[in-house]
Order: structure tokens, then sequence, then C-alpha cells
């Protein structure tokens, strides 16, 4: 399958602590790849360098061919290429459900309000949330609004889609609703780059799992040796973390 | 209480008012143009500006009103410039106005979390359009509050105009009760007209307020 994000050697520091340390990556067309580690080693950081909200230092990124650049100009059109959700939905407050979908498209696409609008039906129908179209975001739960964020990235219709921890605020009923969007996205072979804690549904959604520590890439697999077979200690380690057998 | 005397101030009072409103409203105006200006100014870090900008906002704050149309009233007219005492008095509330709406459009301004414009930047969006469709929407309505608070103040400060003998609601008081004594009367009329003015612009600010936060509160 075709590559469609390249990322060779990627450095980030801010200040004097190293946060990404020569990262290298290929993601293909279709893939989903799900970045697990713990807090505070750079997953964040990692994902808004990809899209520009972090300055790239060091090393570079390529997707679909392209190489990204800081360059303000082209940042906004690498931008409506990859979609971003983040673990605080960030919502416009000031707008309904369905003009929070329909901003981007409309302002940045130049799409025809009409169009755009019915799409967004569509999409809000799929994520059970259409009779919240004229709601404000307030009147959302924390799982709607996350289910909204979705629908307000895929609208740009993005080659990749990244996602940063979205369901760690979210309370414990809710993940679900929101972790099952993501899968079915998946399932029809949408390119994702996940960051998650939630390590069942990392097993469930990855075609390969990262883990991270200290900026660098520890191990890689497949879910099934991931889990199943960690090589590292480090990694055996992490993962003991998340189980309470004794 | 006499209400004869009342009937015979009425025209006076009426006259009064309306200068006083149309002065505070010219003045406010001032201020609004002053503070939106200013905290643009402060908000996109626009050098040498702000720091002009800054030290106009301190200085201002930090002095009477009175003293501040002291300065325009008597120093304009030594540097060549002479208009007319309600012009003074429109720019010295517009001056005075500027500085408190300049802190309040700019502290809503800042109120805008950043994540906002970091999912707005996430979907593409340019930087003037992040400002005009999603900054700008939340700080106005951040800044209503204070603005609001603003308003009532500065309608407030006018009764500082009779100082610079503009014919305002307090000379109005101050003079009828020099001449004739009618002191009881001379005071109730201006409580009431002052109510008549800061009444409505009190309550259609909290509606203003309550439509507007029920629109933003939480996200
Ligand atoms: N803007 C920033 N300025 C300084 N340090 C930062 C900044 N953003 C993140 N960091 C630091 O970089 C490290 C990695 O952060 P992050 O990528 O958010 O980790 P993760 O998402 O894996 O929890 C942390 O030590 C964090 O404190
Ligand atoms: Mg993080």
């Amino acid at each position: 399958m075709e590559e469609i994000l390249r990322v060779n050697n990627l450095s980030k520091r801010f200040e004097d602590i190293e946060v990404l340390n020569n990262l290298s990556l290929s993601v293909k067309k279709g893939e989903v790849v799900v970045i697990v580690g713990p807090s505070g080693c750079g997953k964040s950081t990692f994902l808004r360098c990809l899209n520009g909200l972090e300055e790239i230092e060091e090393g570079e990124i390529f997707l679909d061919g392209e190489k990204v650049s800081s360059n303000k100009k082209n940042m906004s059109k690498t931008r409506e290429k990859i979609g971003m959700v983040f673990q605080s939905y960030d919502l416009f407050p000031h707008k309904t459900i369905l003009q929070n979908i329909t901003l981007a498209p409309i302002k940045v696409k130049k799409r025809k309000k009409a169009e755009v609008e019915e799409e967004a039906l569509k999409l809000l129908d799929r994520v059970g949330l259409l009779s919240k179209k004229d709601n404000y975001p307030r009147q959302l739960s924390g799982g709607q609004k996350q289910r909204v964020a979705i629908v307000r990235a895929l609208i740009m219709h993005p080659e990749v889609l990244l996602l940063d921890e979205i369901t760690a605020a979210l309370d414990p009923e809710m993940v679900r609703e929101v972790l099952d969007v993501v899968l079915s996205l998946a399932k029809e072979g949408r390119t994702m780059l996940i960051v998650t804690h939630e390590m069942a549904f990392a097993k469930a959604v990855a075609d390969r799992v990262i883990f991270l520590e200290n900026g660098k890439i520890v191990e890689e697999g497949s879910p099934k040796e991931f889990f199943e077979d960690p090589k590292t200690d480090r990694l055996k380690k992490f993962l003991e973390t998340f189980s309470y057998e004794k | 209480m006499n209400f004869e005397v009342i009937r015979d101030y009425l025209p006076l009072y009426i006259k009064a008012f309306m200068l006083t409103i149309k002065i505070g409203w010219i003045g406010i105006a001032l201020s609004l143009g002053i503070g939106v200006f200013s905290a643009f100014i402060l908000h996109f870090k626009i050098p040498i500006a702000s720091q002009i900008v800054k030290v106009y906002v301190e200085l201002f704050r930090n002095t009477p009103l009175l003293v501040q149309l002291f300065f325009v009233y008597f120093g304009l007219p030594k540097i060549g410039i002479s208009i007319s005492a309600e012009a003074y008095g429109a720019i010295g509330l517009g001056l005075l106005g500027g500085s408190y709406m300049t802190e309040s459009f700019r502290s809503g301004l800042d109120a805008v979390k950043v994540s906002q414009t970091e999912s707005a930047l996430a979907l593409g969006m340019s930087k003037g359009q992040l400002f005009t469709s999603v900054i700008l929407p939340q700080a106005v309505t951040l800044s209503v509050p204070a603005v609001v608070a603003n308003l009532i103040f500065l309608l407030k400060e006018t009764s500082v105009f009779s100082a610079i003998s503009l014919m305002d609601l307090m000379f109005t008081a101050k003079d009828l009760i020099g001449l004739y004594y009618n002191t009881t009367e001379c005071l109730v009329m201006l409580v009431v007209f002052y109510i008549f003015m800061l009444l409505p612009v009190s309550i259609l600010g909290s509606v203003i307020e309550k439509k507007t936060r029920f629109k933003m509160f939480g996200d």
C-alpha cells in the first residue's frame, strides 16, 4: 500500500528538554497507528508537529509526498489535509453544533453552504446527534461534544486524522460511544494516528502500535505482538501498569 | 415638597438631561472606538503602539476625570485648539472611558482560550478567519459585563462636567439651589433624572449579559 505520511528524524526540544528525539515513522494509506506511552513522553508534541501547531526544528515530514514546512502559507494547506481532534473537544462555544461543523468548510474551502450543511447533517446522523444540530456545545455531554469534534474534523475530508487522547476527559460511560465512532472510521479505511490510554481499544483498532518513551520509539509491532509478547522490559513495565492482576 | 417648584424647574432639568445624555453618549461612543482600537493594538502586541497604549491606560485610569477635564479644558486652548465646552466634555469622557474600555476589551480578547485558536488552526483557518470567526465573537461576549459596568460608571462621571461650566444635570441642580434654596426639590429631581438616565442602561445591559452568557457558558 501507498505511503501517505513519512517522518524523518524529527527532533524537538523545549528549552533544555529534548521532547522528541530523532523520531522516524512511515504510515501507509488506510493504516491505523496507535501511539502509547507514559504521560509527558512527547505523544502530543509529536501529533502537534505533524500539523504544524509546534514548529519543526529538525527533521522532515512528508504528507502525500509533499514536504510539510513551517512556512505559514503552506501550513494551512497542510492542515486542511490533516485533521486533528483534541482531548478537550474545543468546540466553538458561540456557534451551534451545525455551525461548528460547517464553519471551516465554508470559510476555508469556500464550499457552498447548502451543500456543506447537507453533508454535515449526514455525518451528524451517522454519529447519532442529528437532533442536536441547533443546540450549543454547552448543552451537550462530553461524549456528544467529542463526537461533534470528530465530525468537524471529518467534514474537511482529511487524508490523515490525528486523535490525541480524545476520551481522556470523558466520564467512563461516555468513552464507548466515542470509541465506537473511531472504530467505524477505521473500518472504512481511514488513515489515523491515535494517542490513547485505552489499551483494549488500541488492541481492537490498531494495525500497528508504537510505544513512545522519552521522545523515542522504543518498540512497535502488530497489536497481537505488542500486547501479548512485548520484547522490551520498558514496554512490559508500561503494560503492567494497566493490569490489576497480582 | 413643593410640586409647583418641581413643575417650574422641570424644563430646566429636561434641558440639562438632554445635554448630559448627548455629551455622555458622544463620549461613550468615543471611548468605545478608542477602546476597541487600543485593545487590538495590545492584543496583537504591535511594537511601540502598545507601549503608548499602556502609558495612556495607566495615566487615565489613575487620575480623576475632573483633573483630566481641567487638562483638556485649560490645556487645549494653550496649544491653540479652542472648542466648545461640550466638546471638551465629550473628549474628556471619551479619553477616560477609552482607558477603561481598552482594559475591558483586552481582557475579553485574552480570555478566549488558546485551545480555541489551536482547534481553529487545525481546521486550516487562516489567522484572519480565526480572529473574525472564532476569537472576536467570543471576546465581545466575554467583555460585555465589564463594558456595561463602564457605561454606567461613565454616565455617572458626567456629573463633574459642571466644573467646566457645562449646564448638565449637576450644574443645573447646584445652580438652582444656590439661587433659590429649594434644596429638597432640586436634589430629589436630580436623583430621579440620574436614575432615569441609568436604569435603562442597567436593565438593557443585564438582558444582553444573560443572552450572551447563555450561549457561551461552558463549551
Ligand atoms: N509548550 C511547551 N513548552 C515547554 N514544554 C512543553 C511544552 N509542551 C510540552 N512540553 C513538555 O514536553 C514534554 C512532552 O509533552 P507532551 O507531548 O504533551 O507529552 P504527552 O502528550 O506524551 O503526555 C513534557 O515534559 C512537557 O512538559
Ligand atoms: Mg498529551
